[in-house]
């Protein structure tokens, strides 16, 4: 039964309630780094990885500091330094272990300690009050859904370098016209799974 | 007049959402209808204008290598500020603006300005910065939510509008939000140009 749970929050956080298109978080990242399919390849993979990690580490630290503690009402403040700190220690590992992981990922960790879905991923887990077992079901479907709006983003981008877009649509508002699209797309799959 | 150059510019030259397309995960989730906002909009100003402030002050005392940290713990600091106040003094826009306000804090546009111009000026012209890129930050989403509660649900500011039109919900949902911001932001540039031009 837990587990069938977790399965069905996996799938709902990659297509019903994928966390960019339907909840709207990351967006600032999404519409910068998506002119590329690799280097958003790079940036959806840290993403996904820093999301199922801190979503483990923020439940853990919300249920077994904060709570005996009485200080729940910090859990912004601990939860972002959480990240941040999570992505330096991220940052300086990859820096010692792999070069070429470092040259692939290490130029987008400084930037996902502001990607807003990353503590988005946090405090939904709390709001809805999920298993530890849930919430990592969760962080790795939010990322694995974010990777594929953003891959799916680039790929239409990298096409349309070669189309002639209408005056002033072009950059950020033709992006957000894609979005909507692809988010009208991501619609059609509500109704198969449901998150409360 | 530097101090009126600082204010006007965040409005309607460096506007926040359709010039600088910064913080859009709220501009976009919130504004199903126009108070939710104006809501938004003056809680992200006051959290602006407390972290502008202190950042200026602070700016000599943080080394370089940790500022940005330390700038989102200042903002965090505000944003639970403003969520005690929410939750006490206006439940209802609380629960309608719910996961967005704590989600203030990783709002790409209070962080930028922090870092592009609180970290650099003195705290007269940061405070100015901050109340003006507020203004514009709430005069866009008050104008977006308008528009998505006129078309999407016939009114505005919880006022019906047209007797017997039925309105199109889908610029309440998702999609909705992302094609009205896209053309919004087209119409800015177009004009923008238009002006360049001349």
């Amino acid at each position: 039964m837990n587990f069938l749970s977790a399965f069905a929050i996996f799938f709902a956080a990659i297509f019903t309630n994928n966390i960019l298109l339907t909840n709207y978080l990351g967006m600032c990242s999404f519409l910068a780094v998506s002119r590329k399919v690799d280097t958003s390849v790079g940036l959806g993979l840290a993403v996904t990885f820093v999301m199922t990690f801190t979503s483990a580490i923020n439940w853990l630290v919300y249920h077994f500091i904060l709570t005996p503690l009485d200080l729940v009402y910090l859990r912004y403040i601990i939860f972002i330094v959480i990240i941040a700190a999570f992505v330096q220690l991220v940052e300086m590992i990859i820096e010692r272990v792999s070069d070429i992981l470092y040259a692939s990922l290490g130029i987008f960790l400084p930037l996902i300690t502001v990607n807003c879905s990353i503590l988005g991923v946090s405090l939904f887990m709390v709001i809805r009050d999920y298993t530890f077992i849930n919430s990592i079901a969760y962080g790795l479907g939010s990322g694995i859904g974010w990777f594929l709006a953003i891959i799916a983003m680039a790929g239409i981008r990298e096409k349309m370098d070669r189309s002639r877009i209408p005056n002033g649509l072009e950059g950020a508002g033709i992006a957000l016209i894609i979005a909507g699209i692809m988010a009208m797309a991501f619609v059609g799959f509500s109704g198969m799974l449901n998150l409360s | 007049m530097r101090a009126w150059k600082e204010f006007t510019k965040g409005i309607i030259k460096e506007n926040p959402v359709f010039v600088m397309a910064l913080g859009l995960c709220p501009t976009l989730a919130v504004t199903t209808s126009a108070v939710n906002g104006v809501g938004m909009g003056l809680a992200s100003t006051f959290v602006l204008l407390g972290s502008n402030t202190v950042v200026s002050i602070i700016k000599k005392m943080v080394p370089n290598k940790v500022r940005i940290p330390m700038y989102i713990v200042v903002i965090a600091t505000f944003v639970t500020l403003v969520q005690m106040f929410m939750k006490a003094y206006f439940p209802a826009l609380d629960k309608a603006l719910g996961l967005f306000i704590p989600l203030i804090v990783v709002n790409c546009m209070i962080l930028g300005r922090a870092e592009a111009f609180a970290s650099k000026n003195n705290l007269f012209y940061s405070i100015i910065d901050a109340l003006g890129v507020g203004v514009g930050f709430t005069l866009a989403l008050t104008l977006i939510g308008a528009i998505r509660e006129m078309l999407g649900s016939n009114s505005v500011f919880g006022m019906q509008l047209v007797e017997g039109f039925q309105p199109m919900g889908f610029f309440v949902l998702a999609p909705g939000a992302f094609l009205t911001i896209g053309v919004l932001i087209a119409i800015f540039k177009a004009i923008e140009k238009k002006n360049k031009e001349n």
